[in-house]
């Protein structure tokens, strides 16, 4: 699962996708989400981080990770091919 | 190093909600490090606001609409040609494009280039004509069918399925959800543009729109693809941003080197969900959000003028993506006598 490598987000959390034209506006725990998907890390390795520096169980954020996820697809900001 | 002296005609003065291209196209000439250049605006209106942009527009005179004779048209510009000399035109308007490709060289031998497309590329891109010149290069493009009868509307369901499309000949295009909608489409559109009403399948998905230019020997001088972020109750662009899409690029590369297209011109394309793109039109001229391209790095007017005049034209490779345009209206003040000289003298 990969962000497309294109997509630039900004310190802000303003998100810009070149291809379609769109922009969002991304919270904090979407851009820290956001930035480790394009360190390459693995959904596992990305829940083992984000359980450890927020109070929220693994279950719980698979949950809200995968909704996440479905959303950055909906919005065809992840690679096709993934 | 001094900069050329030209003198340059255009029209697409209209820089209103619904703009002609006249204004951003002198704004890029002006911008240009090679040329300076002499405006000339030729008015259809008396209200046409450029008319009264004095920064923008040195002189302006007006001039008749194309329905009132082709000849009629060429015969004044060449009127005015002998008064005033300009050393090329650049029409602005599809309506009057037919005209000023056929007079092309009754206009150059009088000392007025331009640079137009040929009447085969302009007849054969025809919105009705459309189905025909996808199969001929190879591209996607929604069904569509011309309609001359309001008695065909009934039997439009046989080819379509609802929502679909109408659009005028040159300009505007509605969606309709029934036949009533599609009647009163056909009415409003015809009284104001003629027939053929052109009928199109409607496709589903973001329109992405392409501004670009050919050398007329099959070479793209430059491209800039666009989205619009904010649309006008009548479909305009008032906002939109540069992208960065490698196959709207290509698309457009493949249309100018397979029609070996002259001149500049607008590809409106929509983006179907799963990715595929379609031609729902190409207009034959520079479009009104030409500025954008401009601003993003690539002068496409001052390359069409230099074309115009025989220079060497290297093409543009880069532009930047997510530069974007946000138009406004303002209110210029001018003078009844302003106004006054253009309506009775024809020219300010």
């Amino acid at each position: 699962m990969k962000i497309k490598k294109n997509i630039a987000v900004s310190e802000t959390g303003f998100a810009f996708d070149p291809t379609g034209g769109e922009s969002y506006s991304i919270n904090g725990v979407g851009q820290e989400i956001i930035t480790l998907l394009k360190e390459g890390k693995s959904p596992e390795e990305i829940s083992s981080i984000m359980t450890q520096e927020y109070e929220i169980d693994a279950a719980s954020f698979e949950k809200y990770f995968y909704d996440f996820m479905g959303m950055l697809r909906q919005f065809q900001l992840i690679e096709e091919d993934e | 190093m001094s900069k050329k002296k030209i003198s340059v005609a255009l029209t697409g003065l209209n820089n209103t909600d619904n703009p002609g291209p006249g204004v951003p196209v002198i704004r890029g000439i002006r911008e240009s490090a090679e040329f300076d250049a002499r405006i000339i605006g030729l008015a259809y209106e008396n209200l046409e606001p450029a008319i009264y942009m004095h920064d923008v527009v040195d002189k302006t005179y007006q001039v008749p609409y194309p329905s009132e004779g082709a000849d009629v048209l060429i015969q004044h510009i060449l009127k005015i040609h002998e008064k005033d000399p300009f050393d090329l035109l650049i029409p602005n308007f599809d309506a009057e494009l037919y005209a000023f490709m056929r007079a092309e060289e009754t206009l150059g031998k009088a000392g007025i280039r331009t640079f137009l497309p040929t009447l085969e590329q302009f007849e054969e891109r025809h919105k009705s004509n459309l189905p025909d010149f996808g199969e001929k290069y190879d591209l996607k493009v929604p069904f569509s069918k011309p309609i001359f009868k309001q008695e065909e509307i009934e039997e439009l369901k046989k080819d379509f399925e609802y929502p679909l499309m109408v659009k005028g000949k040159f300009y505007d295009a509605y969606l309709a959800y029934n036949t009533e909608q599609v009647r009163m489409h056909y009415n409003k559109i015809s009284a104001k543009w003629g027939l053929p009403i052109i009928i199109q399948e409607f496709i589903k998905g973001t329109e992405v729109n392409v501004v670009a230019l050919g050398d007329g020997k099959g070479n793209t001088v430059g491209a800039v693809p666009m989205r619009k972020q904010y649309i006008t109750d009548k479909g305009k662009a008032w906002a939109g941003i540069t992208l960065d899409d490698k196959k709207l690029l290509d698309l457009t590369d493949h249309i100018i080197s397979s029609t070996k297209w002259r001149g500049g011109m607008e590809l409106e394309i929509v983006k179907s969900f799963d990715n595929e793109l379609y031609i729902i039109e190409i207009n034959p001229r520079i479009p009104a959000w030409v500025y954008l391209a401009v601003g993003a790095g690539q002068n496409l007017p001052e390359a069409l003028v230099k074309l115009a005049l025989g220079m060497d034209v290297e093409p543009f490779t880069e532009y930047e993506v997510g530069k974007m345009f946000v138009r406004y209206s303002s209110d210029l003040i001018t003078d009844l006598k302003e106004f006054e000289k253009l309506s009775t003298l024809g020219e300010l």
